[in-house]
């Protein structure tokens, strides 16, 4: 018998399709990118929509050292937005000292998936973030 | 009736910011009602339209408060609008005074905060046993702290880091000596949450809270309510020459929501609605930037300051971390910003804070500031955003009378 085996943390995490790598929502009128349901684009009211490949690396735009956060999330943590050749990102930067010395906007990072654990069923979820790109 | 091209702020009250253990938001609020009504020398039977802003509480504000100061039938708006609440009960008030519905009007806005911890991102559930989808996202677990922060000093640390990265001139540092200047400020002020000078070192080496906010670069939680009592120009030429005197001109009052650009739902934009308020703003008053005595701006973290000197247009695009070097927004300075201590001493009672920064520039323009008066003080421009995002801006005028 086989199950599945991964789950990717939030849908628009592609597992199964080549490399890891981030689907957006793309309105095809003009170009919009949203990573949930929209009934008309909020920029231009387009209704036509169809899936898009996000770029995995990109430029860290922004970011934030959380050191306090609700009970249950692991501080510190960066939270940043990565520009994916045009398209926004809100992730965590990972696999990096969470310091000023280390973190600085401008940098260049690119997507990496890390497990998040197995459930009761066996099953591995998956979750995303960006590391620093060499 | 007919519509009214003038309006202005006839009374206008704050209660202290703080904690205030022995007093519910029914208190609160009508505290602030009853000393706004007495400031305008009108009483609950002169309004014509109640607007009423909280946000933490049960709802139904405003009926709440009528049952405690008066209840006479008028038409009464709860509104919610974020940290723009305030602004938007005053603005509802206002609204029906231009349409001709009414001369007169009430806005109220309160909210009991002491000890409120993160209002944002504040708790999340542990996950499930079983990886299960849900909700827009088909997220397995809690999002918070997976994908980037839901947290407000986390948010804004974000929107001040940004700024620095397109523009450059912006450390830790500069947002620190941000809220040097606005916790010196505050010690002029009785009625702000906190009232003590911190130094430099201070500020930095306190609790990181998001970096480069530590804890006393992010606004107060506490409580508080401010009200004011809006008047036509028709109405308030009818009232005696005292209520004329102290009245105070609304020049231009102005709610805008943020239009779509890319990123802007990834994190929010608040630069974009602001810059088109402020635009709008100094469009209906003619008023420039630079005609302004004082500006209260919404300060909920020292990096969300900075931008905001550039988006209201107080500086050159992209000049806002030289302005600020400058000295300019210093009580002292050229655009004095924040004499009042802003969000970060003052405190921030959410829907109270759109209201009270309105009182501080009438205090200033009706020359009734005591200590920290801004000498000559004739034109004012107040701030608010609440995110999500809708941004508030009123342009303030000392009375010709």
């Amino acid at each position: 018998m086989t199950t599945a085996t991964q789950i990717p943390f939030v849908h628009y995490l592609a597992l199964d399709d080549g490399p890891p790598h981030l689907v957006a929502h793309e309105c095809t009128s003009c170009g919009a990118h949203y990573f949930d349901r929209r009934n008309a684009c909020a920029g231009c009211f387009g209704t036509e929509f169809r899936s898009a490949d996000v770029a995995t690396t990109g430029e860290l735009r922004t970011f934030s050292i959380v050191a306090f956060a609700a009970p249950g999330v692991e501080v510190p943590f960066v939270a940043g937005v990565v520009d994916c050749d045009g398209t926004s990102v809100m992730a965590n930067i990972i696999n990096v000292d969470p310091t000023p010395e280390k973190i600085h906007t401008g940098m260049s990072v690119r997507l990496a998936t890390y497990s998040m654990g197995v459930d009761s069923d066996g099953v591995e979820a998956i979750g995303f973030g960006f590391e620093p790109a060499p | 009736m007919s519509a009214s091209d003038e309006v202005f702020i006839l009374g206008i009250n704050m209660t202290k910011f703080g904690k205030h253990f022995d007093k519910d938001v029914v208190d609160l609020g009508a505290e602030a009602i009853m000393a706004a009504l007495a400031d305008g020398g009108v009483t609950m039977a002169d309004m014509g339209i109640f607007a009423a802003g909280n946000l933490l509480g049960s709802g139904g504000i405003g009926q709440q408060l009528q049952k405690q100061v008066g209840q006479t039938g008028i038409p009464v708006f709860n509104v919610s609008n974020a940290c723009a609440t305030g602004a938007t009960a005053l603005r509802t008030a206002i609204m029906a005074i231009k349409a001709g519905e009414c001369d007169m009007g009430l806005a109220v806005g309160v909210e009991k905060l002491a000890g409120a911890g993160l209002l944002a991102g504040g708790d999340r559930a542990a996950d499930g046993d079983s990886w299960t989808p849900q909700g827009r996202y088909g997220a397995v677990g809690p999002i918070d702290g997976r994908v980037g922060t839901a947290t407000m000093p986390g948010v804004f640390a974000q929107i001040g880091m940004e700024y620095g990265h397109r523009y450059g001139g912006v450390d830790f540092e500069l947002f620190a000596r941000i809220s040097e200047k606005n916790h010196s400020h505050s010690t002029l002020n009785p009625l702000a949450a906190y009232t003590k000078a911190m130094s430099l070192e201070q500020i930095m080496g306190d609790m990181m809270i998001a970096y480069p906010n530590t804890r006393p670069m992010c606004s107060a939680n506490c409580d508080g309510a401010a009200a004011a009592v809006v008047v036509s120009g028709a109405k308030l030429k009818t009232l005696s020459l005292e209520q004329q005197r102290r009245a105070v001109k609304v020049s231009a009052s102005i709610l805008t929501s943020d239009p779509y650009e890319e990123a802007c739902q990834v994190l929010p934009n608040v630069n974009t609605l602001t810059r088109n308020a402020a635009r709008q703003a100094y469009e209906a008053s003619g008023v420039g930037p630079d005609d302004l005595d004082l500006v209260e701006l919404h300060d909920c973290f020292a990096t969300a300051e900075l931008v905001h000197y550039d988006n209201l247009m107080l500086c050159e695009e992209g000049g806002a971390a030289d302005f600020f070097n400058s000295g300019a927004t210093w009580r002292t300075g050229s655009t004095p910003v924040n004499v009042s201590g802003g969000l970060q001493s003052k405190g921030h009672p959410i829907s109270a804070t759109g209201i009270a920064n309105i009182w501080e520039v009438c205090h200033h323009l009706r020359g009734e500031a005591g200590p920290r008066q801004i000498e000559g003080a004739k034109v004012g421009l107040a701030h608010v955003i609440g995110l999500g995002s809708a941004c508030g801006v009123h342009v303030l005028e000392k009375s010709a009378a």
